[in-house]
């Protein structure tokens, strides 16, 4: 399938161009003419005054659908500890599986077998361990090669991982041997109730826009999830399930580990786990500032203060507190912005937040887009009044 | 030594907006640049190149004009530029491109292939690990220093969530490099005469022996469905009146909701 400008009905009127997110339109000899750029997103199709953009099928299109069955999540570890994002994905995919009528397995790669257990909890129905030695520090071949393997041997329809620094190593090696596709960094996923077909949903041009994503024809269909945007399932204590063990042996690496060395700040660990942020920006106005941040954190118990980009770079606060893009991304149960203009870059790394309190004296920031309560108004006047009645509002 | 750079031009994503009433993309006078993550991996090859001899080869896949990217790596010392161009390319997923990209690297020959860690316009990371796949030899992503680089081996420090691990892996060896890995230099003035002066080698599909089932929107995949602009919070409230009572309306509402 390709997109084609009608050269008869096209006025030249560029009205196109704009709509082009990949730069792919130009006009040559007064007629807007489609580029090798197409991506094939179809956004100029629905802009075209004259109708003159259409999309054209060709006989490759109707490709037979691979087949496959069941719904994985890789389960991603590190030190033997479980991270948080594999019960975020048990949540994602056993509402997926669930869609689909089908079951949920979790791939289990080093950690213990109360761990492997512990997956069944959370809503895995198999699970695959594999507790050799060679998997319990990450190595993107070998566990590039034995998840490949497995998928052959099982042929899921639907794979996911962490999109963490783990997963989006090595899935892609996965997605290149087994020649299917793979999304990164989706925040969304749903099943398309017609096809059956995983609609992948993910942010692209630094979060500017928002792109579907779909793998028609090839399974299985496989994607990376943003940490810390699906929500968990329900625990159950008694859910038992299918253990299968799995080995990683005879496969190589040509990239050994070394050594491991850890280096997280305190700060960077609590802004995760945080219920509570405070976040300050550029018209937070210096040191001083972040002081009243850290008042009102402290008032609030167990918060914690974080800043946009604009603050860290100006030297007003460490880099481990920055919120964003180039920082930590957090969905705290609170998030209160504060002098945070909201360029998208911070956005991306906060909008998850349940509920966000935006406090800018510019009307027009773009924070209050995403705000639940905006407030408009000079912070050096509302917070030292917010802090005073916490405080005697949890005095009583 | 032989080195090959990876580069994308890519719109400068921080200057694009989008036009929240007819939903599409405000790209006027968006100026397209080198990825900046690419920056630091032509950085890398060039010091590379400066301690252990050799040389650099910036590759990019694209249209005719995004040769100026190569011309620009070229400023920064790298010694060729071989841009990759062919209509059989256009509409490729990371799959095709890294498959596009992995024949030409083999075409070229490498000992050590330099990417960014991920393009500022797809953010996705994943062709620099797939053609490593393509190519048969392992790679290291979020490469954020280069300890020592030896003629069988070479040793890095992966950037990780939890620290770094320092990684070990026998060449060829595929890199994507972060951030902190190095801070790319400005054009000599050398560098700007040498890159007017370069002739860009063209490749297309003939050229690398790539299938042509495997490249462009046939070998790709993925599908884009659509696009649309993040949604906008729907239960927004803007809270008035004077400060002492929007802070009382804030605590309230945030009692309610149970964040106090």
């Amino acid at each position: 399938m390709f997109i084609r400008v009608n050269k008869e009905r096209c006025s030249g009127c560029e009205t196109c161009i704009a709509s082009c997110p990949y730069d792919a339109i130009v006009i040559r000899d007064g007629k807007a003419e489609i580029t090798e750029m197409c991506q094939m997103c179809r956004a100029c199709l629905s802009v075209c005054p004259e109708g003159a953009i259409g999309e054209i099928g060709e006989a490759s299109d109707v490709k037979e659908k691979e087949e496959g069955r069941g719904v994985w999540i890789f389960a991603e570890q590190r030190d033997g500890v479980v991270a948080p994002v594999s019960f975020e994905l048990l949540g994602a995919g056993r509402k997926l599986a669930d869609m689909l009528g089908t079951d949920l397995s979790a791939i289990l790669f080093g950690a213990s077998s109360s761990d492997a257990a512990e997956l069944f909890r959370w809503g895995a129905d198999r699970v695959y361990h594999c507790a050799d030695d060679a998997v319990r520090g990450f190595a993107d071949e070998v566990y590039a090669g034995l998840l490949s393997d497995l998928v052959r041997q099982y042929r899921p329809e639907i794979v996911l991982a962490g999109a963490t620094p783990i997963g989006r190593s090595f899935l892609p090696r996965v997605a290149a041997r087994l020649r299917t596709g793979l999304t990164a960094d989706c925040t969304s996923l749903a099943i398309d109730v017609e096809s059956k077909n995983l609609l992948q949903v993910r942010p692209a041009f630094g979060g500017n826009i928002m792109a579907t994503i779909l793998c028609p024809h090839t399974r299985p269909q496989m994607a990376t999830v943003r940490p810390r945007v699906m929500k968990r399932g329900e625990y159950d204590a008694s859910k038992k399930g299918e253990m299968v063990r799995v080995s990683a042996e005879g496969i190589q690496t040509r990239a050994r580990v070394i050594e491991t060395v850890k280096e997280v700040s305190e700060v960077a660990i609590n802004l995760q786990e945080a219920n509570i942020i405070i976040s300050g920006g550029r018209g937070v106005g210096g040191e001083k500032g972040f002081n009243m941040l850290f008042e009102l954190a402290g008032a609030l118990e167990g918060a914690c203060v974080g800043a946009s980009r604009a603050a860290v770079d100006e030297g007003w606060i460490p880099y481990r507190h920055q919120v964003g893009q180039t920082g930590k991304t957090v969905s705290p149960k609170l998030y209160i912005a504060c002098g945070i203009s909201g360029a998208v870059q911070h956005l991306v790394g906060m909008q998850s937040s349940d509920i966000i309190v935006a406090i800018n004296r510019n009307p027009e920031a773009p924070i209050f887009n995403v705000a639940t309560y905006g407030i408009v108004a000079d912070l050096f006047e509302v917070l030292p009044l917010l802090i005073r009645r916490i405080r005697e509002v949890k005095g009583k | 030594m032989k080195i090959v750079v990876c580069v994308k031009q890519v719109p400068d994503t921080a200057e694009v907006r989008i036009n929240p009433e007819t939903n599409t993309l405000i790209r006027d006078g968006v100026p397209s640049i080198i990825n900046p993550y690419d920056l630091h991996a032509i950085e890398a090859g060039v010091q590379i190149r400066e301690r252990a001899g050799g040389s650099v080869t910036a590759v990019t896949m694209g249209p005719p004009q995004a040769e100026t990217s190569l011309r620009d790596a070229i400023s920064m010392g790298v010694d060729e530029g071989v841009l990759l161009t062919d209509r059989a390319f256009a509409g490729s997923d990371t799959w095709a491109t890294a498959y596009t990209l992995a024949r030409a690297v083999e075409h070229l020959g490498a000992d050590i292939v330099l990417c960014g860690k991920q393009a500022i316009d797809g953010d996705t990371a994943q062709v620099g690990p797939e053609m490593a796949e393509f190519l048969g030899i392992p790679h290291v992503a979020y490469v954020r220093k280069i300890e020592e680089v030896g003629d069988k081996e070479i040793l890095v420090q992966r950037l990780m969530d939890d620290g770094f691990d320092v990684v070990e892996a026998s060449l060829p060896v595929l890199l994507t490099v972060v951030r902190e890995l190095n801070t790319p230099r400005m054009p000599s003035l050398k560098g700007k005469m040498a890159a007017k002066k370069a002739v860009i080698r063209k490749l297309t599909l003939a050229d690398i022996g790539a299938d042509e089932n495997s490249v462009g929107l046939k070998g790709s995949p993925t599908q884009v469905k659509n696009i649309f602009a993040p949604e906008a919070k729907k239960d927004r409230r803007m809270i008035e009146g004077t400060a002492e009572e929007k802070v009382e309306a804030l605590l309230h509402a945030l009692r309610e909701l149970k964040c106090l």
